[in-house]
């Protein structure tokens, strides 16, 4: 069944996410990121994937094929390199996407 | 005005008044459900924001100590630290159904329910800024929990909303428009075929009354 969770980023970024109780999987180039997510979640075992901001832009395919179904969740959050509003940005598009225009951000 | 190309007969008036009345029921419930995804949508989209904004902040003290806690301590005694972890996180998935749309709910199960299961190192020779990097991150996990499930939600509704709402206006603007101008256009016809027909009768009345009894109409 599909409960754990798992964070995919650099090893720098996500190390500390194995002392709270996540699987950890190591992810130091972009390019492979898309291998990476497919291969997790294709396992079928988690439930949510974290992504580090940079991974998750590097697999922008790879999510289109999630982003209907209910799990797994796959969400960005900040790494080591910073914020870079990725997160923001997401939401930004979701109601723009619902509404038309942002009308709550008015990015 | 968009008409059909159908014949202009009182069978096809009736099938396409049957249909029309089908499409605005559709179009009237899906506007229904466009309205209450959008409520709940915006009431969820600003709860993210609030949590997307907390949690950031405290991913990042989180994440610059764990930069200054190996700038102290050597990367291999860091690594080292966090290898063997008894903590153990789950998030049981249940689905709520919104306006049909199936989102997940996550329920979090720990293996250890005790506080400080999360240190999976001793204490001597690790650095305090890796503790409350651990502690921080710690304190943060069920609310990182909860926001993956309200941006799932987010991303499934805005999908379903934008879905629904093309729905809605192809109903609207075309499928509808179509119907009621083809059942114009039929029912025109029968009327004019009925205001042909009659006059023809007339005349040939006239045409009968003039040869029996020689009666002229005006």
């Amino acid at each position: 069944m599909a409960n754990k969770i798992a964070i995919i980023g650099d090893r720098e970024s996500i190390k500390g996410f194995a002392a709270i109780g996540f699987d950890t999987i190591e992810c130091d180039e972009a390019q492979k990121a898309n291998m990476i997510l497919r291969n997790t979640a294709e396992t079928e075992l988690y439930s949510i994937i974290y992504m580090t901001e940079e991974m998750f832009l590097a697999c922008e395919k790879e999510r289109k094929k999630y982003e209907e179904k209910t799990l797994p969740a796959i969400i960005p959050v900040p790494g080591l390199k910073g914020n870079n509003g990725i997160g923001r940005q997401r939401l930004s598009d979701f109601v723009e996407r619902a509404v038309g225009s942002d009308i709550i951000f008015n990015n | 005005m968009a008409v059909m190309n159908v014949n202009p007969t009182r069978m096809q008036l009736q099938k396409l008044k049957k249909q029309l009345s089908t499409a605005l029921r559709g179009h009237k419930m899906l506007k229904d459900k466009r309205d209450e995804l959008m409520r709940q949508f915006l009431d969820l989209v600003r709860q993210d924001m609030e949590l997307r904004v907390h949690i950031e902040e405290q991913l990042r003290i989180c994440n610059r100590n764990f930069a200054s806690a190996g700038a102290v301590m050597s990367s291999e005694m860091l690594s080292q630290s966090l290898l063997t972890t008894s903590q153990k996180m789950f998030a049981n998935p249940s689905a709520k159904n919104v306006m049909s749309v199936n989102v997940p709910v996550f329920t979090t199960e720990k293996r250890n329910n005790d506080s400080s299961a999360v240190y999976p190192y001793g204490f001597a020779f690790t650095s305090f800024e890796l503790d409350e990097a651990v502690t921080a991150l710690s304190k943060v996990s069920e609310e990182l929990v909860k926001l993956a499930e309200i941006e799932k939600s987010c991303e499934m509704m805005s999908i379903e909303i934008e879905k629904t709402r093309r729905r809605v206006n192809s109903l609207e603007h075309v499928l509808i428009p179509r119907y009621t101008d083809t059942i114009k256009y039929i029912s025109m016809k029968l009327e004019e075929n009925d205001r042909s027909s009659k006059a023809r009768l007339m005349k040939v009345k006239d045409m009968l009354l003039e040869q029996a009894h020689h009666y002229k109409t005006n």
